[in-house]
């Protein structure tokens, strides 16, 4: 029996845990395991007595939709950066109370929670969220059906969703590493680290890393190959442009940390010698291949969330882009300098000076193009008509805080800096200033910004409006204390302190914890009340917020095929300049069949292979792993007897929908954009200066 | 600041400086002998005063946006704003010119700076070639420092006293996973690790107790992991020279074994039979003890589990086990 399970023992459940030993932080841990599986149970309970088990797989599992794929990854984002939040919080409150070795989290149990925060947020929240939006809006935005590889796409959110599984099943059987979200060998080899959880790090990094890579090789493609005719390089929206590098970096910078946890794969399960302390392994090699990955990873999530503010800027200014060419020029700037950068995570190597000089001014270097795009989205707000929609507060938000983050980044770019405040709360709460203002910011206004063109209404303003402020007054509560403990030497990821001094800060801190619950709360709540007002919310013409780019042009919710025609493009702003040049009531299209992908297996049978093989390598089950292997094989050699993997809709089909959405633009009172945030905004935008 | 510094730093520097340090204390924090912004020495003084001019510098870019936003966004609301509306502007020259142009001056300056500094606050870097310095030799463990004193003979756990105004040369490598050296009121952090030797000059040019600790994080008991420095006069540094000879132990392999032993220093003082509170000193340490325990990694032989300090499977040399611990250990 033993052998049947591999490592898996009853102890391994952390109920066993809190009833051998009932403390607080066990009692935690139970209760999140707990969670986890009632969570698992009423959601299975639910979709069972309310029937929904077909559409969820009809509609969505097994889906190729990049539309729906793309809800697929943000709704992944959302519910792990609900865990990650409260892995936060716990972590802030026990600091809070902390001071000599007082708190109610042990300091294996603070260990584990500093790793899957930062797993889950790098891994699970920020990439499918970046994801999920590029997948939601590029098709729009360049005039396309769908992404250049359907299938694929679904099996990279299948791989990415197989990693968080993983994670989650961590809390319920075992335990997660508790060594960081980097996972620094040799404290994560198997000498020092001989349990599971290491193990759980490697096998989900690298089924995400996986996922990310190909991704970044469909959206590549997609935006190489899928624009409609007339859309140049020079009249990509921005958030393309930032799209489209992010994607490079993907393909460049996910294989190194695949290749990093594949070899302390094998230093752990082969007793290879990468990474360890003996026979020439050297732990500064697994540094070198992580920030490799690390630094472009950064870069990878925050040009998105630049693309979304240049639109939300852009769009809620009611005036073009400023500096559009420089724009561009600054983000694929920052995307080639971010692959030149990556020694400064270890500038305290003992380095010689000319490596730490050499790195450390090319660090600087990108704030050019950082500062410079700052400026240029100043000069779209001058001489503009600015609207304070939610996306919009988000962007003033992301503005204020994150040249604060700019700031501190410029001084760790120093060796010398960075030799003092290196593992220190000061480089936590720095990537922090960048991570959530930038990427975090980024992507709410994104989802506030694009969720009627996929849901057919807007969210609410108000809750909306509260969840912003609550984000900025819980991040620079929570983060701006963590600099000044920061310079006074308190290190990161140790769960007590002794020193009286910080404790103040930390209390402050703590405050700043429940703010951010709050926020997470007034985001919940939003999307509850906008569902049940989704009839008074609903935006069916397609253009709330009098938007600029191709994908307002067509109803909300977009059809299943996006654009009846595929549209010919004169402008960057080509939906403004046809709304200005009235052209949209005069236009008599000639439709034609359209071809779309057929719903595969694929996509969700990648999802529970992975996962099954994950599961089966943590706990050395090998018959298990040897089946996922198989079945994965299987899935694949299955995949290419299919030969019927396209549904055409008829040309009559599309045009009727067509037609019927014209008739209800026209039937649509039209709003100036001092209504746009009350319910009589029905989508049709008046012409600016109407207003 | 007490004491005065050999080489007076520019006055608004030490204006900036003072402000920060002013504002930490005022936030209700003692931040002496623990941190950077109360240097006691020349390498953190100069780190402080660099962290300030780089700051100083880049609040030329900064500032702008906080004084820009609220105006842009005043003038130009929807709803009442009195600023022209101009929708298809998007390129001005000179604007780019200045948006570009500013930037990449102020990366010049900054970049200037960074590099000069990073040559001479260069850790390898001695600090006063004339004057030969303090050798000490530093070992991480799980989860305490090991200094040994090769010049003197001597070794302690978790204790450092230096004479103030004298160079010291910190060599160091970790006898497990890979650790963080860093006493921020005198110098940055180092790493340390297992099978390598880095080093860390540094001097404390004024007298007191500086904090010490490992900042990278290596199990449970990391948060415990500090020391505390004590920069002190020749005598009161001869005394303590003198306290380790006298009423030291002996360093030898059982005694360096059980010290390996995961613990943190008060609970090795236990291991090692002394009372509570008692500081662990040696008054003698085996030959070439430090490069012994570099080279225990680099003799081309996988090293077992239960001969790798901090690993859950390391055993002390006499429990039962098939052979011997190979090299460091018990090698002189």
């Amino acid at each position: 029996m033993n052998e049947f399970f591999g490592r898996l023992s009853w102890e391994a459940m952390p109920f066993a845990k809190a009833i051998a030993d009932p403390s607080t932080s066990n009692l935690i841990g139970a209760g999140a395991a707990s969670l986890v599986v009632v969570a698992g149970l009423a959601l299975v309970i639910l979709l069972t007595l309310k029937g929904y088990w077909r559409p969820l797989w009809s509609g969505w599992l097994t889906s190729l939709d990049h539309k729906r794929i793309g809800v697929m990854y943000i709704v992944l984002a959302l519910v792990m950066l609900a865990r990650a939040v409260i892995e936060g919080a716990l972590m802030r409150l026990h600091h809070a109370v902390a001071l000599d070795g007082q708190g109610f989290l042990s300091a294996e149990h603070y260990a584990e929670l500093f790793s899957t925060h930062g797993t889950i947020m790098v891994f699970f929240v920020a990439v499918p969220f970046v994801t999920g939006l590029m997948n939601i809006v590029v098709p729009l935005q360049i005039g396309a059906r769908d992404v250049s590889f359907p299938l694929l796409n679904s099996i990279s959110l299948g791989l990415t969703a197989a990693g968080a599984a993983l994670v989650m099943i961590s809390l319920v059987v075992g335990e997660f590493s508790t060594g960081g979200w980097s996972g620094y060998p040799p404290y994560t080899g198997r000498v020092f680290s001989p349990g599971v959880g290491p193990d759980y790090w490697i096998w989900a990094i690298t089924l995400s890393s996986i996922g990310t890579t190909l991704s970044g090789i469909n959206f590549a493609v997609t935006i190489y190959k899928e624009r409609a005719p007339g859309m140049t390089f020079m009249r990509l929206p921005m958030f393309v442009w930032t799209a489209l590098c992010s994607s490079i970096l993907m393909v460049f910078a996910l294989p190194p940390l695949t290749a990093a946890t594949l070899m302390l794969a094998l230093d752990r399960y082969a007793s290879f010698h990468f990474f360890t302390n003996d026979l020439g392994g050297n732990m500064m090699n697994f540094a070198n291949l992580f920030w490799l990955f690390g630094h472009p990873e950064v870069y990878l999530l925050v040009l998105p969330a630049y693309g979304v503010f240049s639109e939300v800027f852009s769009t809620f200014s009611g005036k073009r882009l400023y500096g559009y060419r420089s724009l561009v020029w600054a983000t694929m700037a920052i995307a080639i300098l971010s692959f030149t950068v990556w020694v400064h995570h270890f500038f305290t190597m003992g380095g010689s000076p000319y490596l730490n000089a050499v790195f450390g001014a090319a660090t600087m270097l990108i704030a050019v193009p950082t500062g410079v795009k700052v400026y240029d989205w100043m000069a779209t707000l001058y001489g503009g008509r600015i609207r304070f929609g939610v996306p919009m507060i988000y962007g003033i938000g992301f503005l204020v805080l994150f040249v604060i983050g700019g700031l501190t980044g410029i001084q760790l770019a120093n060796p010398t800096i960075s030799f003092q405040v290196h593992n220190t709360l000061f480089l936590v709460a720095h990537f922090h200033n960048v991570l959530l203002p930038g990427v975090l910011f980024g992507m709410l206004a994104g989802y506030t910004f694009w969720f009627p063109k996929v849901f057919g209404f807007r969210l609410v303003e108000s809750w909306g409006r509260a969840a912003a402020f609550f984000w900025f007054a819980g991040f620079s509560l929570v983060f701006l204390p963590l600099y000044a403990v920061g310079l006074m030497g308190m290190p990161r990821r140790s769960y007590s302190y002794d020193v009286p001094g910080y404790q103040p800060w930390m209390i402050v801190s703590a405050i700043g914890a429940l703010f951010v619950l709050s926020a997470m709360a007034a985001l919940v709540i939003q999307l509850v009340v906008s569902i049940r007002r989704r009839a008074d919310l609903a935006v069916p013409a397609g253009d709330p917020w009098d938007g600029r780019s191709l994908e307002w042009s067509i109803p909300s919710p977009a059809p299943d095929w996006n654009f009846a025609v595929v549209p010919q493009v004169e402008d960057r702003d080509e939906f403004t300049r046809r709304k200005e040049a009235g052209i949209i009531d005069a236009e008599r299209p000639v439709y034609a069949d359209i071809a779309l992908p057929r719903n595969s297996v694929q996509g969700i049978g990648h999802a529970v292979v992975g996962t099954a093989l994950g599961f089966a390598l943590v706990w050395q089950i090998w018959w298990l792993a040897a089946l996922a292997v198989l079945a994965a094989l299987a899935l694949v050699i299955g995949r290419s007897f299919q030969t019927d993997t396209l549904r055409v809709i008829p040309a009559k089909e599309v045009e009727a929908d067509d037609q019927a959405f014209r008739r209800l633009c026209r039937g649509t009172q039209a709003v100036g954009r001092l209504d746009e945030t009350s319910d009589r905004n029905r989508g049709l935008a008046l012409p600016e200066g109407a207003a | 600041m007490p004491g005065m510094p050999p080489d007076p730093p520019e006055r608004p520097k030490f204006l900036a400086a003072s402000l920060i340090s002013g504002a930490m204390v005022m936030g209700g924090c003692t931040v002496d002998g623990l941190t950077f912004l109360a240097p006691g020495g020349p390498v953190a003084r100069s780190e402080l005063s660099h962290f300030t001019t780089i700051t100083a510098v880049s609040l030329i870019a900064i500032v702008p946006v906080f004084l820009l936003l609220p105006v842009l966004l005043w003038r130009y609301r929807l709803r009442g704003g009195h600023g022209a509306y101009r929708p298809k502007w998007d390129y001005s020259r000179p604007l780019e010119l200045a948006m570009w142009g500013v930037p990449v001056a102020i990366v010049c300056v900054l970049g200037w700076h960074l590099m000069r500094n990073a040559f001479e606050l260069d850790p390898y870097r001695s600090i006063d070639p004339g004057t030969p310095p303090l050798r000490i030799e530093a070992v991480a463990l799980n989860w305490k420092w090991l200094f040994l004193y090769p010049d003197h003979g001597i070794a302690t756990v978790d204790r450092l006293a230096v004479p103030v105004g004298v160079p010291v040369e910190f060599r160091l490598t970790s006898d497990t996973v890979m650790q963080s050296f860093m006493v921020s009121a005198l110098a940055g952090q180092i790493y340390v690790m297992p099978g390598m030797e880095t080093y860390q000059y540094l001097l404390a040019d004024t007298a007191g107790d500086y904090v010490g600790r490992n900042t990278q994080y290596n199990g449970p008991e990391f948060a415990g992991q500090s020391f505390v420095l004590s920069a002190v006069d020749e005598t009161a540094f001869g005394a303590f020279i003198e306290e380790a000879r006298t009423s030291g132990l002996a360093l030898d392999a059982a005694t360096y074994a059980r010290l390996a032993l995961p613990s943190d220093g008060a609970d090795a003082a236990q291991a090692l039979g002394l009372g509570e509170g008692q500081a662990i000193l040696f008054k003698s340490i085996p030959d070439e003890f430090f490069t012994s325990l570099v080279q225990r990694y680099m003799n081309g032989a996988a090293m077992q589990d239960w001969a790798q300090p901090g690993a859950p499977g390391f055993r002390l040399p006499q429990d039962p086990s098939p052979e011997v611990p190979n090299a460091g250990a018990s090698a002189p």
